[in-house]
């Protein structure tokens, strides 16, 4: 017997495949990131995928539900991966065993798995180590290559980095400031504080052409993969021109009234998690709207909160606090952006 | 050139269209018996007129219109009633309805057939012939022809001809247009006669390059001012609404008819059939069907209405492996509940269906919210909300998101990456709406009957009270005393009363049968 109903056809395609293009589409931002840091971060990816699959295991059987199909939808390693690269690749293994745990069992399995989590997953278990566990999430590792001081920074093995992550252990005459730094967008903040002006900043070696040493250059790998997600129509251009556009205006804004002040708005796109929130972690389907004007409005407060919280918040990045505050909007912005249907566009019926 | 408009979304599904039309169209033969239900057109089913063991004709009425809303069943060759009594038919419910078998004597025995000018006639008279003809739409929804085309009031700028089938599988409009053309352009001369409408299109898809040419020749030779337009292919352009949006631009308004904005659509094969009811006198005896999917050889045959569905895909060599059946598209097609059922008015296809051709779904996953369904919509709904207040039964919410102007054309299951059975879940929401609706105007009738009731013996004590009131007056002013002339007038307004709560009482009964 066929199936019982119409239609009896359908395009050849599923959940899996289009969580593994996205996954795939990580793939030249992570290079990028080995590239520049250093093999690490392949360790917190494979930790947070096992991890993920574990407890998504764990919770499907709590909850009574298939293993397999939900396992081989490739859902919870998206999730994985996302706040994998939101973390620090030294930071010790059980942050990012916390994170992916939290991330999966509370905020996707909780409210009822795949398709029903108000909240992106990853950014909440973002937002449960950066409150949580502050210290630990401020161990991001300085690119090969780059001198501080006068000094060329040392540089972990991959052994050692393991060792480090693993055990806490670093080798002999190393000691962790030699081999971490803070973020470009927290140095930025951390010296503005300091009466520093923004070209004074910007001239520290931790710097690049447009962001941050080695960072801008992941942010080039994120877009490149986002710039896929839309070829391959996965994702539309609604949430990536919004949030990028309005992140250019405001500080673009703020950078023409003040320029020794408020840096360049091409600084806030390649700093920070800005590509990979466009592109990726905004555009989560299930917790972004449904609406393509819903989601220009949902991009464009997300990038304003971006903003604000990286200039004027107490949080080195403002894309996670700035999702999750957005996601709680959904439902609101998705219902007052309802498209007129067929036939009810005006009275006439005129086109 | 026309300029064409376009219409929100859309499919492209493999069309499968080829294998059908390598062969003209070919006879069926006459099968063993005939089954002929007389409930094969949307609305009322047709009242029987023979009984078994009755000798009939070919052509013969067998079944009268019954109901505003009903149209014409005859029987479809001369033969013996075997008998009248309930048959497995094709209907999304399952349940069997009431059929004629007819079995056939081989003779092929007209009734005497009358040719008529139409030009002599008034298009109220030329409808009631179309009704008593039994013409219905073929293209599958086998509306009365006759219905559509009282027009009232309305005036029709444009007759559009849907020769678009849109839908995968099905070519038997396209094998009739490229055959009949002739036919066609004469049988929508009639039809734009009868809606005296300004213009004629005739929306074909383009990937039906023999058919436009066909209905191009046939136009020009014809010398009508009709025009045949080539429209990009594209799942549901075939759509009434969106075949009228491309040609004309014009958007029906939701819960309007296309005669509001002055259009009207039929379907070619009507059209072929309304030309053959006018013209040479013959009722819907037989109509096209395309037989395909996993068969030895697809085709389109001239099935008489009636046949076993079993004898008609047997021409065409069932593979073994088949398990199925489906009469329609794979897109809005229906499954058949067993092969025994036979071919009706809205039959347009038969595909036979194996696992290999149509493997069953996937189990479906839930929604993420991808929204591929909105991309597609043709109504421009919101197929993903529409599928969770379905879900949670919230059918008022439903209602609010339009679900009404949903058509079922299945494009939004067909892109679903979760595999949602998506349309199945808006059907189920429909019928719990309508069903609802009914349980209320049941409950409605029983609580007005109920206040009635209370009233009327309310009102009788008054009058009770009155009388004595009015005995005791007539008592004390003994001469000069008269009664009012108030009671009897209240009397027959009781009565009326009354009859309204019969009928009210009546249609309950019959709700509650259906």
């Amino acid at each position: 017997m066929a199936a019982l109903f119409s239609p009896f056809i359908s395009k050849p395609d599923n959940v899996a495949q289009i969580m593994l293009r996205v996954l795939l589409a990580l793939l030249p931002g992570i290079a990028l990131y080995v590239w520049y840091f250093g093999p690490a971060i392949l360790v917190s990816i494979t930790l947070a995928s096992i991890t993920a699959l574990v407890t998504e295991a764990l919770m499907l059987r709590l909850r009574d539900r298939p293993v397999m199909p939900f396992l081989k939808d490739n859902s919870a390693l998206l999730t994985a991966w996302l706040l994998a690269l939101s973390i620090p690749p030294l930071a010790p293994w059980w942050l990012v065993v916390v994170g992916t745990a939290f991330a999966i069992a509370i905020a996707k399995q909780l409210y009822g798995g795949l398709g029903n989590n108000p909240f992106n997953p990853a950014m909440v278990g973002y937002a449960v180590l950066i409150i949580s566990f502050p210290m630990q999430m401020t161990h991001w590792v300085a690119p090969r290559g780059l001198e501080q001081g006068g000094l060329v920074m040392a540089e972990l093995s991959f052994a050692e980095q393991l060792q480090y992550i693993f055990l806490a252990a670093l080798p002999q005459g190393v000691t962790l400031d030699a081999i971490t730094m803070a973020t470009p967008l927290d140095t930025l903040k951390t010296h503005l504080h300091l009466e520093e002006s923004v070209q004074q900043i910007l001239n520290m070696p931790i710097y690049g052409q447009i962001a941050g040493h080695g960072s801008e250059m992941v942010a080039w790998g994120f877009l490149f993969g986002g710039l896929y997600l839309f070829a391959s129509r996965i994702i539309s251009w609604h949430i990536p021109v919004a949030y990028l556009v309005t992140l250019f205006a405001i500080a673009g804004i703020f950078h023409l009234v003040d320029p020794t002040h408020y840096v360049a708005p091409l600084f806030h796109w390649f700093s920070g998690a800005a590509m990979l929130g466009a592109f990726f972690i905004l555009t989560d389907p299930v917790s972004s709207p449904t609406t393509n004007k819903g989601r220009l409005i949902y991009a464009a407060g997300a990038a304003l909160l971006t903003y604000m919280i990286r200039t004027f918040g107490g949080f080195p990045d403002g894309v996670a606090f700035a999702t999750l505050l957005m996601n709680i909007s959904v439902p609101l912005i998705v219902l007052y952006t309802q498209p007129k249907v067929f036939g009810k566009k005006s009275k006439e019926g005129k086109p | 050139m026309r300029a064409l408009y376009h219409f929100h979304g859309g499919i492209h599904p493999p069309s499968n269209k080829t294998q059908s039309t390598l062969l003209g169209i070919a006879p069926a033969p006459l099968p063993s018996r005939l089954i002929v239900p007389f409930h094969q057109h949307a609305g009322e089913a047709a009242k029987p007129l023979v009984h078994a063991g009755e000798k009939v004709l070919k052509g013969q009425l067998i079944g009268l219109p019954d109901g505003f809303i009903s149209s014409a069943v005859h029987a479809p060759t001369s033969g013996t009633i075997a008998a009248i009594d309930m048959q497995p038919v094709a209907h999304p419910s399952g349940l069997p309805n009431l059929c004629a078998t007819l079995i056939p004597d081989g003779k092929e025995e007209w009734i005497p057939l009358k040719v008529i000018d139409y030009h002599s006639l008034s298009p109220a008279e030329l409808q009631q012939l179309l009704r008593m003809a039994g013409v219905v739409g073929l293209g599958g929804a086998a509306f009365p022809t006759d219905i559509k085309l009282r027009i009232g009031k309305q005036k029709i700028n444009t007759l559009i001809l849907n020769a678009a089938e849109c839908e995968p599988y099905i070519t038997c409009d396209d094998m009739l247009m490229r055959e009949r053309a002739a036919e066609i352009v004469q049988g929508a001369e009639m039809l734009r006669f009868m809606v005296d409408a300004g213009e004629v299109l005739v929306g074909i898809e383009d990937n039906k390059p023999e058919a436009i040419t066909a209905m191009q020749q046939a136009v020009t030779d014809s010398g009508m001012p009709f025009e045949v337009v080539s429209i990009p292919t594209i799942y549901p352009g075939g759509g009434a609404k969106q075949l009228i949006r491309v040609l004309t631009g014009l958007e029906v308004p939701s819960g309007k008819l296309p005669t509001d904005i002055g259009v009207q659509c039929f379907n070619v094969a009507t059209t072929y059939s309304a030309y053959r009811a006018l013209a040479h006198g013959e009722p819907l005896l037989s109509r096209i069907v395309t037989v395909t999917g996993n068969v030895r050889q697809a085709r389109n045959y001239e099935v008489l209405i009636g046949t076993p569905i079993n004898e008609l895909v047997a021409l065409s060599e069932v593979l073994p492996d088949s398990n199925s059946y489906i009469m329609g598209g794979p897109m809005m097609g229906l499954p058949l509940p067993t092969v025994h059922v036979p071919v009706i008015k809205a039959t347009n296809c038969i595909i036979a269906a194996s696992e290999k051709l149509f493997p069953p779904p996937p189990p479906a996953l839930p929604c993420i919210r991808c929204t591929r369904c909105v991309e597609v919509c043709p109504a421009e709904l919101q197929p993903q909300d529409l599928y969770w207040f379905a879900k949670a039964r919230d059918f008022g919410k439903a209602q609010a998101f339009s679900l009404f102007d949903c058509i079922e054309c299945g494009a939004c299951s067909y892109v679903c990456p979760s595999h949602i059975p998506l349309v199945q879940y808006y059907r189920f929401a429909k019928s719990e709406i309508h069903a609802r609706e009914k349980e209320k105007q049941t409950a409605d009738s029983a609580r007005e009957r109920h206040e009635f009731h209370l009233h009327r013996i309310e009102r009788e004590k008054q009058e009770k009270a009155e009388k004595l009131a009015a005995k005791e007056r007539a008592a004390q002013a003994a001469k000069s005393g008269t009664t009012g002339s108030a009671a009897p007038n209240e009397a027959t307004d009781i009565e009326v009363r009354r009859a309204h709560i019969r009928e009210l009482a009546q249609s309950h009964v019959e709700h509650s049968k259906e």
